[in-house]
Parts: C-alpha cells; sequence; structure tokens
C-alpha cells in the first residue's frame, strides 16, 4: 500500500475534498485504494466502477463494493445526483470521450471530483521541445504506440472544457512534481507550467 | 443406495427424512396461478445455531434439480451436499457462525410439495392436477418457513441458476426482509434460448409412452427415458464446449475403433447416457416439468412495468452478483443487466465476472475466485449487519 500511496499523492488531495458518511462512487477505482482509504477515514458508503475483472474481483474479496464497467459506456445507467461525490481519479485521460464521461460525473454526482496528469508540465513541454518526441516521464511511463492515456489535457484545457459543461469550479489544486501542493495564491499559467497533477472539485 | 421402483421416485415425497412444516387450511398459499394451494409442505435443512437477534441467518435457494440437503448428506443418492465446499463448520459460509436454512423448492420431489405428493382430494398423486408453481410462489413458501423461525430479516439469500431467480425474487418482493443479496450465474428473466432448451426436455419426457399423460404413477411406471434424454440435453447447456473437448475431446469410450453402430463410441455419449440414468433415479419427472416451467416463467421486469430497475425500487438490500465467462445458458449480459437496473435504482451492488472454461455449473465447483467474492461479500456484509467474527 505505501508504494502506491507515494506514488498517487492525489488520492489524499482527494479524500481530503470528501466529508465524513458521503455516499461516494469511484470511477475507475482500480485497485480500491481510494475507497478503503475513505471507508476507513471517512466512513463513506462507497462503490465503485472499474474496468479490469481482475481489480474488481481483488476489490469485492476485500469487501467493497465494486462492479465490472466502463466510464465511457456505463455511467448512463445511475440515476441523476445518485451521489455525494463522483471521483474520476487519473482516468479521465484514458477515456474515449472526456466530455461525455465529464458530463455525465456531473449528473450523476452533487459534485464531482477529477484528478488528471497535466499535459502542460514543462517537463512535457521540454520533452517535445527539445527532443521533439512525446514525452515518456516517471509519471507517464508510456510510448505513444501503447498508452491508455488516448485524451491527454493541460489544466487550461480542462479549465475550459468545464466552462463549456457549465461547472464551476469550487476548489482547484495542482501538485508539483514532489508531490506539493502549489500555492493558492499563484496565477492559471504557473499552476499549468509547474503542476505534474491537478485536483479539481466541481459543481453544476 | 436402493431405490424402489416402478412407484414413486423416492420415499422421501410424502414423508421425507428432512424437517417438514406443515400448513393446514388455515395458512393456504395463493398462487400466481389463481388457486389456493392448500394443503401444502415445506421440508428443509438447517445447520448451525440461530442467535438471540435472529440476525444470523441465511437462506441457501436451490437449482433446478437441487434439494435442501445444501450442506449433509443426501439421502436419496448418499452423495454429499450440494454446496458442501462452501458451507459448514469453518468454511466460508461457517455454520458455527451463521444460521443456515435450505428447503426443498415448492413443485420439487424431496418433501415439498409437488406433483408427485399425494393430493388429498384423491389419494392419489397430483400429477399435472397441480397448479404451475412460479419462482414468486417458491419465495412465499419460502417467506413462511422464515417467518416460522420468527426471522424479522435474513442476513444473506442466495443461490445460484434458478436459485439465483429466487433471489431475485427475494430482493425484489421482500426487500425490507433481505439484508444481502447473493444471486449466481442467473437472470432476471430465462431468455428465449433457454426456453428453448427447456421445450425439448418436456417434449422428451411427454412423447415417452410410460408418461401416460403425467399419470405415471398409477399405471406403475416411470418415464424414465424421456427424463434421461431430458437431462442429457439440458446437461449440456450446464458444461461449455471448451470444458466438453478438454473432458472428453473425440476420445473413445473402452474402444480402439469405431464401431460403425449407434453404441455409446464416444466417452461424451457416454458420459451423458450416465448423467441421464442416474439422474432419473433421483428426480421425479413431473417435478422436472414444473420446475423448468417455472424458471420459463420468470421474468422480474415484466412483473414491474417492464423496467427492471423499478424491480428495485429504493431498495436496501446490499447486492453481489457473479458469472461465469463460459456459462452461455446465463450468459454475463444477464448479470450485467442486472447490475444496471440495480445501478439504476442507486442499488450498493458488486459484480464479478470469473473466468473459467467450466460452463454454467462452475457455481457448483469448488472456483476460488467465486470462494474468494462470496467471502469478501458476506464478510462486509457481516460487519456491516453488526454481526461478530
Amino acid at each position: 500500500m505505501s508504494v502506491n500511496r507515494a506514488q498517487r499523492v492525489d488520492l489524499e488531495v482527494v479524500a481530503g475534498l470528501i466529508p465524513a458518511r458521503s455516499r461516494v462512487l469511484d470511477v475507475g477505482s482500480g485497485d480500491g485504494l481510494l475507497l478503503e482509504l475513505l471507508q476507513a477515514t471517512k466512513q463513506i458508503d462507497g462503490r465503485g466502477l472499474e474496468l479490469s475483472q481482475r481489480g474488481v474481483n481483488e476489490c469485492v474479496a476485500r469487501g467493497l463494493s465494486v462492479i465490472q464497467g466502463d466510464a465511457d459506456t456505463d455511467l448512463e445507467f445511475y440515476p441523476d445526483k445518485g451521489f455525494d461525490f463522483v471521483v474520476l481519479s487519473q482516468t479521465l485521460q484514458a477515456t474515449r470521450n472526456p466530455k461525455l464521461v465529464l458530463d455525465e460525473l456531473l449528473r450523476i454526482g452533487n459534485r464531482a471530483i477529477v484528478s488528471f496528469p497535466n499535459f502542460g508540465h514543462w517537463r512535457v513541454r521540454l520533452s517535445l521541445f527539445v527532443k521533439g518526441r512525446m514525452p515518456v516521464t516517471k509519471d507517464l511511463p508510456y510510448s505513444w504506440y501503447d498508452t491508455p492515456n488516448i485524451h491527454f489535457c493541460t489544466i487550461r484545457d480542462f479549465v475550459n472544457l468545464c466552462e463549456e459543461l457549465g461547472a464551476t469550479v469550487e476548489r482547484a489544486t495542482a501538485l508539483d512534481a514532489n508531490g506539493q501542493k502549489i500555492g493558492l495564491s499563484m496565477p492559471w499559467w504557473f499552476w499549468n507550467f509547474f503542476g505534474q497533477q491537478a485536483v479539481f472539485l466541481l459543481k453544476r | 443406495m436402493a431405490v424402489p421402483r416402478p412407484g414413486r421416485t423416492n420415499s422421501e415425497i410424502d414423508a421425507p427424512s428432512s424437517p417438514v412444516l406443515r400448513f393446514g387450511a388455515d395458512k393456504p398459499l395463493k398462487l400466481d396461478a389463481g388457486t389456493l394451494l392448500s394443503p401444502f409442505q415445506i421440508a428443509y435443512q438447517t445447520y448451525g445455531t440461530l442467535n438471540d437477534a435472529r440476525s444470523n441467518a441465511i437462506l441457501v435457494c436451490h437449482a433446478l434439480t437441487g434439494d435442501q440437503h445444501v450442506a449433509s448428506t443426501n439421502p436419496v443418492t448418499g452423495k454429499p451436499g450440494w454446496w458442501e465446499a462452501l458451507i459448514g463448520p469453518g468454511r466460508i459460509i461457517d455454520t458455527n457462525r451463521f444460521f443456515v436454512i435450505c428447503s426443498n423448492v415448492l413443485g420439487g420431489c424431496l418433501g415439498s410439495t409437488g406433483p408427485a405428493s399425494t393430493n388429498p382430494a384423491t389419494g392419489k398423486p397430483y400429477g399435472l392436477d397441480l397448479p404451475i408453481i412460479t419462482i414468486r410462489d417458491m419465495v412465499r413458501a419460502q417467506l413462511m418457513l422464515v417467518d416460522h423461525f420468527g426471522i424479522e430479516k435474513l442476513f444473506c439469500v442466495l443461490g445460484g441458476s434458478m436459485g439465483g431467480m429466487q433471489v431475485l425474487e427475494w430482493a425484489s418482493t421482500y426487500t425490507e426482509r433481505v439484508f444481502s443479496a447473493l444471486p449466481i450465474a442467473t437472470g432476471a428473466r430465462h431468455s428465449s434460448q433457454n426456453i428453448a432448451f427447456h421445450e425439448v426436455g418436456r417434449q422428451a419426457v411427454m412423447a415417452d409412452p410410460d408418461w401416460h399423460g403425467g399419470k405415471y404413477f398409477e399405471h406403475g411406471k416411470r418415464p424414465e427415458k424421456g427424463l434421461a434424454v431430458a437431462r442429457m440435453a439440458a446437461h449440456i447447456t450446464y458444461l461449455s464446449e471448451a470444458a466438453l473437448h478438454r473432458k472428453f475431446g473425440r476420445n473413445l469410450q473402452d474402444r480402439e475403433a469405431l464401431t460403425f453402430g449407434f453404441d455409446a463410441d464416444f466417452q461424451i455419449e457416454s458420459y451423458l447416457r450416465h448423467q441421464g440414468m442416474t439422474f432419473v433415479d433421483r428426480f421425479d419427472a413431473n417435478s422436472y416439468l414444473y420446475m423448468t416451467r417455472s424458471m420459463d416463467y420468470f421474468d422480474l421486469a415484466a412483473d414491474h412495468g417492464g423496467r427492471l430497475a423499478d424491480a428495485f425500487a429504493g431498495t436496501k438490500t446490499r447486492f453481489c452478483l457473479v458469472s461465469f465467462t463460459s456459462d452461455w445458458l446465463f450468459p454475463t449480459e444477464e448479470s450485467r443487466s442486472i447490475v444496471h437496473a440495480l445501478n439504476a435504482a442507486g442499488a450498493s451492488v458488486s459484480f464479478v465476472e470469473i473466468d473459467t472454461d467450466r460452463g454454467h455449473d462452475a457455481f457448483l465447483l469448488e472456483e476460488p475466485e467465486l470462494f474468494a467474492a462470496i467471502n469478501g461479500f458476506i464478510g462486509s456484509a457481516a460487519r456491516a449487519r453488526g454481526l461478530s467474527a
């Protein structure tokens, strides 16, 4: 758990946005780390949706309420405002239709929490600018031809999409390469340049 | 084991070795067919002890040709209980911790009222005079058994295949009586293909001259050939092409070469014949007709205006569904449509699809991932219910 935790600082940021005993749907719940963290620390009523069958079976064997499904196709079955929070952590960039997925999150949850890797980070820009190659970094370890991440965006892109969908950004956090939060007073361009990951709390 | 024949399939019909709950004229059962069944009886087995709060009861629902002997030796076949690998002292469903109830379904042939039972009006077996029994009728009868034990809310209802249909019916019609539900390898309705297979089986039974319009006991006969063929056809649907090929391939049965005749040259033929023959020793042919019909009639969405989610509206029950990749009788999509309906109803639901080539029957086998899922689900439900470990 500790190894994963170090890699997924964003989970703690996400957890910090969710009050105790909330109803939470974790879309792309993976190995169930966030749900377990939230159940242990916040006594939430948590559900998971995960693409990988193996991940699902392991979650269920550990007592988590998780189903196999695809964020691109299976969110339509959830009722409007069925959850206090719908979380999409590090999954948006792997969906086929991020706009539709985000729209569904805002429909299903009173609030949506979205975290994603920022493609506007200076290392990414440097790789493209200097080497002329698609970036392969510690956090984005895939080559262009085998990456599951088919829809990268920058923090600026994401803010624009939120505006398009009529979502209000209630809170936003950018994490630098060391997992440290970037100061709130900094402007968007600064976040977009130095933020390696971003976590947004949205409402519509 | 000696089986009396011809005559009744076994001695477990009117006066079974299992405990029996009898309902007299004061407690008739209103059937979906529109008639009242009275008197009637339910044969059952229990394992473990009901706690003082009556909060640790698990109801197991058996499949088409199953029975109440889920974790104890079957008196007809002498074989171990059909889910003994899962249920018993120290097992995943630990009978030191839980009170497990399993009853023979209404329409069955191991002690609950069914077509082989004596019709008190005539003194002869019901035969086809028994009204058609539905899955909901079975569940209504189970509810009367649960009430008999004074259990307000079952901790869990679980079962596979036809048992899974009963679980869904329980969770839909009596959701406030069910804390958690575990339907395995099942569907919210019987598909056209499944009805078709059942019809083949029924026609095989009814085409047997020994069936005598269902009155075979009165003729001192039993439609063994027809029932055996029905079982053979059905048995194929419980397996998978891959598993059949793995187990039997084109291997020959006790011979070096093809005989150029219609003997059981192939192992698979011999295997199916054996399955058919052993089945007729333990199962009543008319009961087989009634059981298959009950599954055919099951359509939970149709009972709720065509929208499956409405069958679960407002449910507080925790669900876990399980399907198997090679199950072509109840393919994963059947479970997935239930999951979607439960999502729409805002229910708490887990769903596990298990990768196996063992087909529909995988739910009866020691499948490690199935047991792990049941263990995880039961464990977390028990914590939520406040049951001590």
